[in-house]
């Protein structure tokens, strides 16, 4: 159960855009990580979303996905990525929106391989917007100590995008 | 130049820090890939839709009506 639910560090995307969002030195002094993302990305269409842990480029044992684009409800299976996946806004969808999304880390801190659970959606007044849950175990054993946000495809992640780790305890 | 936004979780302070030209050829290099499988996924979808149109004319010329092609 969750006693202690704190903000360990945040920041929001400045003026020109970045290509990425990484936090790094994560303390190891709380139980789970959760990781909130509120994202828009300057490339069009899809505003793919990449999360790396470590800079590891250990691959996934499994990565399992349901998305919906606004059409249709998919999923996808992978295990050799070395990220896990979900949506952006992106460019060319309605200004001034933002995707939301929350990455749970459990047990961050243990030998054992690292595990993600991730929901994300995006906005947009059209029919396409995407919905995505996944999940994924990696081949990463060592504790979580830096965490990587970039849209993949190159693009930038958008001015006033923000992004905020949390620490969580399972005791006071 | 790109930049990137390092939080250190440690003392909390973001800081914009210019990519490296590592990092920036192993951006391009994504792009490369990305693109190659959004054009692979494309080229798929469209074969896929070409062999269902001809299946469908050819089930029309045998006679049935796109009723029936539908409930197939």
């Amino acid at each position: 159960m969750a006693l202690t639910y704190q903000a360990i560090a945040t920041t929001t995307v400045g003026s020109g855009g970045a290509a990425n969002i990484e936090f790094t030195s994560i303390p190891q002094t709380y139980t789970d990580l959760l990781l909130s993302v509120s994202a828009r990305s300057e490339t069009n269409n899809t505003g793919n979303l990449w999360l790396q842990i470590n800079n590891s480029t250990a691959v996934t044992n499994k990565t399992i996905l349901l998305y919906g684009d606004g059409s249709s409800a998919n999923t996808a299976k992978a295990s050799n990525s070395d990220y896990i996946w979900s949506y952006s806004v992106a460019a060319n969808f309605t200004a001034n929106v933002f995707s939301n999304q929350e990455y749970y880390f459990p047990n961050y801190t243990n030998s054992a391989n690292k595990t993600v659970m991730q929901n994300g959606v995006t906005e947009n007044n059209a029919t396409t917007a995407f919905t995505v849950f996944s999940s994924a175990e990696y081949n990463i054993t060592a504790a979580i100590t830096s965490i990587k946000l970039s849209i993949y495809f190159s693009g930038d992640i958008n001015q006033h995008s923000t992004a905020t780790l949390y620490g969580i305890k399972n005791t006071v | 130049m790109p930049t990137k936004i390092v939080v250190d979780c440690s003392t909390g302070v973001a800081t914009e820090v210019e990519l490296t030209a590592e990092e920036i050829a192993q951006r391009e290099a994504d792009a490369v890939a990305f693109a190659e499988i959004k054009a692979a996924e494309e080229a798929a979808a469209q074969a896929k839709a070409a062999a269902k149109a001809s299946a469908e004319a050819k089930l029309a010329a045998l006679g049935l009506t796109a009723d029936e092609i539908a409930a197939l």
